[in-house]
């Protein structure tokens, strides 16, 4: 045999995973694996610009994700540089290190996920708050559709996200009942939510400091019942006198 | 070939991974023939076709259709390779441990060719690998390297020569 010949049949198959491998890092494909949650199991889909979703980890999460992003699916490692933050983000209900790839969404769905990924563990705010956060006071309609169709929960804490009459309220993430837990999971007391709701309480004043916070906030929550005064809005608060907390910052 | 650059240039999300499957092979082969080690021609290719998507979504549509695609990708290629080894020679990487999942598929005579080859210059082995691993033409080589013609066959001619003497010498 010549040596050209020989050279010839020095090239063989591809490296196993090339495709894939290729397909991770333009974007073409999102990579996916699975971790533990404070409820259960999830799939979390990553690119090499950030996490792009969070899903419960059934079944047919790929025909979902196909769906939803029109891109495959593939298993693979998240990339290095934040893979180990990714847990501890999950745990938190914020993205802390790990980056975030929300262009699957329009720019003010973005704002408001921005915004609802700064809520404090434990704390909830409602879709009204969100909208002014997102510079949209009056799009409470639109910052809640954007809440609903949150790609990443969990990690962007849209389940501390309540209605604007205070009661919890519906959750994407295999229905309400674990918003329920999750908020129970951070001290949040999603029952007495519910009765401030029903008694229409928004904002809740501290008699000695005379602030007024949201029910949840931290600046609040351990203050004596005896020496909170309820309010039913914030213009109600500001009336009697109350100034609004620089924590919580409530406004509607 | 031409049928391609044209499908890339009109929608290169869905044309792009036939690009990995028509060059992924010759491209890997090339490099792990050139650098003389599996895990790093794999890591080469992958890189080199993550810069070509790049460079396609930033080119415009006239552009992306005049491309000859096999020296295109052959230039960036072995300009990776090229800062590879400067920033290897830098830097030394501290040992990292052996990837036992990962199957080296190369042939049982592998090491004998690194051996062959590792007697010829740089240029010599860039032009010989292109030219009889790869298959590209004369014209493609000179394109992808930016050496001219005459160059390049000398450079073939010698390192073609160097490698029979090699092998002469083994038996």
């Amino acid at each position: 045999m010549s040596i050209e010949e020989q050279l010839e049949r020095l090239a063989g198959p591809p490296p196993p995973g090339l495709t894939e491998g290729v397909a991770l890092g333009t974007g073409l494909a999102d990579g996916y694996d699975v971790y533990e949650s404070p409820i259960g199991d999830v799939v979390v889909t990553f690119n090499p610009l950030g996490v792009t979703s969070v899903e419960l980890a059934e079944e047919d999460f790929v025909s979902s994700f196909n769906e939803r992003f029109h891109r495959p699916l593939l298993r693979a490692e998240a990339p290095r540089a934040w893979a180990r933050h990714i847990r501890p983000a999950l745990e938190a209900g914020r993205p802390g290190k790990v980056p975030v790839d929300l262009s699957s969404v329009t720019p003010f769905q973005q704002n408001v996920l921005l915004a609802t990924a700064t809520i404090p563990k434990g704390e909830v705010r409602s879709y009204s708050w969100i909208a002014a956060q997102a510079d949209r006071p009056r799009a409470v309609r639109a910052a809640g559709s954007s809440v609903a169709s949150n790609p990443i929960p969990l990690i962007i804490p849209c389940h501390r996200v309540v209605r604007a009459d205070g009661h919890v309220g519906k959750y994407s993430l295999g229905g309400p009942h674990n918003k329920w837990e999750l908020l129970e999971h951070e001290g949040a007391n999603p029952m007495r939510l519910e009765e401030l709701a029903s008694d229409h309480v928004r904002v809740q004043g501290n008699r000695n400091t005379g602030v007024f916070c949201y029910p949840t906030c931290r600046a609040i929550r351990r203050t004596r019942p005896e020496n909170l005064i309820p309010f039913r809005s914030v213009e109600d608060a500001e009336e009697a006198g109350f100034e609004a907390c620089n924590w919580c910052k409530p406004c509607c | 070939m031409n049928d391609l650059a044209s499908a890339l240039s009109t929608d290169l999300d869905s044309a792009f991974p036939e690009l990995v499957d028509v060059m992924g092979s010759k491209l890997y082969w090339g490099l792990r023939r050139m650098c003389g080690d599996h895990q790093e021609a794999e890591d080469l290719t992958q890189e080199a076709f993550i810069r070509a998507y790049r460079a396609l979504d930033g080119y415009d549509r006239n552009r992306v259709r005049e491309l000859k695609l096999a020296p295109w990708m052959w230039t960036i290629a072995l300009n990776l390779g090229r800062n590879h080894v400067r920033d290897r020679a830098r830097r030394p990487t501290p040992a990292e441990l052996e990837d036992v999942g990962d199957v080296d598929p190369e042939p049982a005579d592998s090491v004998a060719w690194d051996t062959r080859f590792g007697l010829l210059t740089e240029h010599q082995k860039t032009s010989v690998v292109l030219r009889h691993v790869v298959g590209l033409s004369i014209g493609e080589i000179a394109e992808a390297t930016g050496r001219p013609e005459g160059t390049v066959k000398s450079d073939i001619h010698r390192g073609l020569e160097r490698l029979r003497q090699a092998m002469e010498s083994e038996t």
